[in-house]
């Protein structure tokens, strides 16, 4: 009695939860303008959407900010990682992370308009016209990526014993070099998951983009934004639908992949 | 032991450098702005105007407050029944409940709209049954139900984790020491699960508490919350100094709130997803 409670009441949550998003995607496919009555099967909203230059130059925009913000935050955090790996003075060590944690605290309106404001008072102080842009959205995205990036990016160094570094350096080894070939392979993992996360959370950002973005620069959520503000646009419901797809067919491949290769270890055990 | 070398001293520099110049530098501004007028002067005429936004303070907060509540109540029994079931089906929960989080809050929030507006699939569908229309966009009721379906992954998958992690064993040293199943959940369950009801609930209460997008869409720009202030009064110039406040005394808030639950799990970080 009490399992067959438990499985009705996760389908009601569940098929509550999913509602929504399964009506717009059905929805996406009508051949009407309506949002209640379906008169037939038709693509003709996304044939609308992949005619749209300005959706198609969103995506460009946002593919480009992510893959640079995550490479560029991933960078500045697996070395700062090193530092504070290295990093003797323990108050100076939980300062730098508390610091950085602040975006990650902060709710995103506060942290795009604090960034704002920053901006603001340069553009102000070298009395630039077009400054908002490319270059805003890459330091705000890079900025609210450090976080997570060096979260990620730490623990593999602490699992990592300190003599290691050492006795490459009794080997030999300039510093750098043993960070090179004895500490950055072993933390691979470690970088390849703050820069996933970090590609993900650019891609989904909205809010800061929203305050240090100007309209000669639109990442796909802008986009979304700025056509869903007054009407409602059905190459929108196309839009979200292909979206909701694909991270569908990702987490699925990820899931499958994951279980077939563990079936494989335990083959190969056995 | 060897002095640390030149390289490994320098490798957080950079770090640092961005640190105060993107994150220091901008909550400067923010305290800057909050403590100047429009001309740059020192003033303290902002934080006397925050009285005119004492009730959206209010109303903000009880928002934020009902929607973590009601996504706690559900969330809970949700991540605990999850928890307990077979190892296959959970991992295609985990997907299920993983897929909204990675949605785009706009598109999630736009499909709930579509679903209850006026012209909507449920409001035609009353119709047809002869039954009266609902209005639930634009209604108060419509914004904490949009803050409920937005967040309620992020209070779900943290308690999950906590409960997972939870040795089966303590529950059955409760019930042997004879503890009916109420009193195991209360006196055992709850208080070890904990951290992960904290992390939940700050991460459903924070982006409550400062959304702008689902009051302007489920709220059809009738409500106002603190996120919509602030992001009004940050697209006109002159009326920045005076969103500074607003999102200072918010920021403020939040870190008092956040630290008040920190107090309550003994876990340091919590769970981040």
């Amino acid at each position: 009695m009490m399992k067959f409670l438990s499985k009705f009441y996760m389908f009601i949550i569940f098929a509550l939860l999913y509602a929504p998003i399964v009506v717009l995607i059905v929805f996406s496919f009508n051949d009407g303008g309506s949002l209640s009555e379906f008169t037939g099967i038709s693509l003709k909203w996304y044939g609308e959407l992949f005619r749209d230059e300005e959706a198609l130059t969103a995506l460009k925009n946002s593919l480009i900010l992510a893959v640079c913000s995550s490479v560029i935050a991933t960078g500045i955090a697996t070395f700062a990682a090193l530092g504070l790996h290295h990093m003797r003075n323990k108050y100076v060590k939980g300062a730098v992370k508390s610091v950085t944690n602040i975006p990650m605290m902060n709710p995103d309106i506060v942290t795009g308009v604090s960034m704002m404001l920053l901006f603001v008072a340069v553009a102000n102080f070298i009395h630039a016209k077009q400054f908002f842009g490319f270059g805003t959205m890459l330091i705000a995205h890079t900025t609210f990526n450090l976080p997570y990036a060096l979260l990620s990016i730490m623990p593999r160094f602490n699992q990592l014993d300190k003599s290691l570094s050492e006795a490459a350096q009794d080997l030999g080894c300039t510093p750098a070099r043993a960070f090179f070939s004895v500490e950055l392979p072993e933390i691979v993992p470690g970088i390849v998951s703050a820069l996933m996360m970090s590609f993900t959370l650019s891609l989904d950002d909205f809010v800061i983009s929203h305050f240090v973005s100007s309209p000669n620069f639109q990442t796909l959520p802008l986009y979304v934004y700025n056509q869903t503000v007054h009407n409602v646009k059905f190459s929108m419901y196309a839009l979200c639908a292909l979206i909701v797809a694909i991270i569908l067919a990702i987490l699925l491949a990820v899931n499958f992949t994951g279980s077939v290769n563990k079936k494989k270890k335990r083959n190969g055990v056995a | 032991m060897k002095k640390g070398s030149l390289f490994q001293k320098m490798a957080a520099a950079p770090h640092i450098v961005w640190m105060v110049l993107f994150i220091v530098a901008p909550m400067l501004f923010v305290l800057y702005f909050a403590f100047t007028d429009a001309d740059g002067r020192f003033s303290l005429s902002n934080i006397s105007t925050l009285s005119q936004y004492g009730n959206v303070f209010v109303l903000s907060i009880a928002f934020a407050l009902i929607a973590t509540v009601v996504c706690l109540l559900i969330g809970y029994p949700l991540a605990y029944f999850m928890a307990r079931s077979k190892p296959k089906t959970q991992k295609l929960l985990m997907v299920l409940i993983m897929l909204p989080m990675w949605c785009n809050l706009l598109i999630r929030t736009y499909a709930l709209m579509a679903l209850l507006d006026n012209g909507g699939l449920l409001n035609s569908f009353l119709e047809s049954m002869g039954l009266d229309k609902l209005r639930i966009v634009g209604s108060d009721f419509g914004v904490i139900l949009g803050m409920v379906y937005d967040f309620l992954p992020y209070m779900v998958l943290p308690i999950f984790t906590s409960i997972t992690k939870l040795d089966n064993r303590y529950i059955e040293a409760a019930h042997d020491l004879g503890c009916n199943n109420i009193q195991t959940m209360t006196k055992v369950v709850l208080p070890l699960t904990a951290s992960g009801i904290v992390s939940g609930v700050t991460m459903v209460f924070v982006p409550s508490i400062s959304t702008f997008y689902i009051s302007q869409k489920l709220g059809a720009g009738k409500i106002d919350l603190i996120g919509d202030t602030i992001e009004r009064l940050f697209q006109n110039t002159s009326t920045y100094n005076v969103g500074a406040v607003i999102s200072l005394v918010m920021m403020i808030l939040i870190l008092i709130s956040v630290w008040i639950m920190n107090k309550f799990s003994d876990d340091e970080g919590g769970v981040i997803i």
